[in-house]
């Protein structure tokens, strides 16, 4: 009994240190952003990765949550909802709900796991120690650059997934469901609102915020060898994917229940 | 083991005031990781100028002891002065200004594999000096040259031997004209010409730029050549510091033991 208190109270007090640790390295990217300018040539490298190499990803996911989402709501609403509803339907979802979060999970977890493999290597290589003693901060040369990356491209590829979605749930709905053309457009238009549209990507701005922090505190702090980057990368991944859907819950009531209620 | 041999006291290595002391004074650090203890209460004075090789046996804390001198790591207690500045109590900013006279040659080079070598010789320099690429260039491939790898300057480190890496390393380390320089193991892995090479320039290094190194090492044939005075790590203590000569005459078992490579002696053989 005593030692599953033991275990249980040492969990939580590493969960606790991992997560002041975590605000302390958010701290020093925020300060450390001074230097953006100077770093610009890295930010931009680190939005190229983010956002090019994600593209093939962010493409064949984003057609087929809109393919997929236009064949679920024709399957509930045939009987009781007129389909001039579909296209409402898909883009409320998606902008709302299935672009943030699908590419937060989705490009998220491979940009996460880029960062903490990619980190986690140099630490245990010890090249984050040689940039140490060469006098040059590995928070202002490594983190900061990739975390602006993150925070500045998610909400991109969020937009690409959005547009692309529709695109994939029009189609889908126009060759294989029977639905006009006019029709789904009629219903994209009908309720739309901006602040559907502004919530997702809000949300998103978060979500990038969260993916580059964990890969980059998990990389940060790996140790041993190849396993122990292995399982700082899977920890990282972990760690993202349930913030994500956390803040996600969050950012919801905050958004949708307060800030656009008023 | 060790009641069966004559070991001496650990010898006295303190300065009644090291904010005065011109060099680097270590003063009873000790360091855990988990349950295991590296260093008990070491104590160590590193003269300006000097070269101190740092000898023991593998696992004995003798990187961790380097590391503390740069405070990479810091220790559980005790204390390290850097020309009379203690390095714990320095803010980050202080800290960044100091380490740009230290270079450090790691055991596994560990150069930056996303560049090549010339930009991973030139960027400290790119870093701190407002330097042309042209100039950057032509003093990493000068750095370069020093240690043999002319022609290097546009491959990646994984297109290097181990060998190759070293070198390319203490370019590195080197090219900001350090006034201290740190070696972890810097001749091993290295052919045994190379390896002299790297000695040589040790000592060209100190002799003529007056550079204080401080090298860890098991090589006994490059610590004799290159060093000025010698000190031995064993159970997180430095048991024994002397000159060269002071090392090939003590009868302290431990030293002897360990220059002479036997397996029978107060250190145990594993």
């Amino acid at each position: 009994m005593r030692t599953l208190i033991e275990r249980l109270g040492g969990s939580v007090y590493r969960g606790f240190s991992s997560a002041g640790r975590g605000v302390s390295l958010l701290r020093s990217i925020f300060l450390a952003t001074r230097y953006a300018w100077k770093m610009r040539t890295e930010i931009l490298e680190q939005m190229h990765v983010v956002l090019v190499g994600s593209m093939p990803l962010v493409i064949v996911t984003s057609v087929f949550v809109g393919a997929v989402t236009a064949v679920q709501a024709v399957y509930q609403m045939q009987a009781y909802v007129p389909m001039k509803f579909l296209g409402t339907v898909i883009s409320k979802s998606v902008f709302i709900e299935l672009g943030p979060v699908l590419m937060a999970l989705v490009v998220g977890s491979r940009l996460c796991a880029f960062y903490a493999a990619e980190l986690g290597t140099m630490k245990v290589t010890e090249q984050l120690d040689a940039m140490s003693i060469m006098a040059i901060d590995p928070v202002s040369y490594l983190a900061m650059p990739r975390f602006w990356a993150a925070v500045l491209m998610i909400p991109v590829v969020t937009i690409f997934c959005d547009v692309i979605a529709i695109v994939g749930g029009y189609l889908a709905s126009v060759v294989t469901l029977d639905i006009s053309s006019g029709t789904f457009i009629e219903g994209l238009q009908m309720f739309y609102k901006h602040t559907d549209l502004l919530g997702g990507l809000i949300k998103s701005i978060f979500f990038g915020a969260i993916i580059a922090l964990s890969g980059i505190y998990f990389g940060f702090n790996t140790q041993g060898g190849a396993e122990g980057v292995g399982r700082a990368t899977m920890t990282a991944v972990v760690g993202s994917c349930l913030s994500v859907l956390v803040a996600d819950y969050l950012l919801a009531i905050v958004l949708f229940q307060i800030v656009f209620e008023h | 083991m060790e009641a069966q041999y004559n070991i001496p006291p650990v010898p006295d290595q303190k300065v009644a005031d090291p904010t005065n002391f011109d060099g680097i004074v270590v003063e009873g650090i000790s360091k855990s990781f988990g349950s295991k203890q590296v260093l008990e209460d070491a104590n160590l004075l590193i003269h300006k100028g000097e070269t101190l090789v740092i000898i023991g046996r593998s696992g004995e804390g003798k990187s961790v002891l380097l590391k503390h001198i740069v405070r990479l790591l810091e220790p559980d207690c005790g204390r390290i002065w850097v020309e009379g500045q203690e390095i714990s109590q320095m803010e980050k900013r202080e800290l960044m200004e100091l380490r740009k006279k230290f270079g450090f040659l790691f055991q596994g080079a560990a150069l930056f594999d996303s560049m090549n070598i010339c930009k991973n010789v030139g960027l400290m320099l790119a870093e701190h000096m407002n330097w042309s690429e042209e100039r950057l260039r032509e003093r990493a491939c000068e750095c370069l040259s020093m240690v043999g790898l002319d022609g290097a300057a546009d491959k990646l480190p994984s297109e290097l031997s181990g060998g190759m890496k070293k070198r390319a390393g203490l370019a590195r380390a080197i090219v900001m004209e350090p006034e201290y320089i740190l070696y972890d193991e810097p001749t091993t892995g290295l052919d045994p010409i190379t390896g002299d090479a790297i000695n040589d320039l040790i000592i060209k290094l100190q002799k003529e730029l007056g550079v204080t190194s401080i090298v860890v090492t098991h090589d006994m044939p490059s610590a004799f050549k290159i060093a000025d005075r010698m000190a031995m790590l064993s159970r997180g203590k430095i048991v024994f510091s002397g000159t060269v000569d002071e090392v090939r005459q003590t009868d302290h078992p431990m030293v002897r033991q360990f220059i002479e490579g036997n397996s029978q002696g107060p250190l145990g053989a594993f």
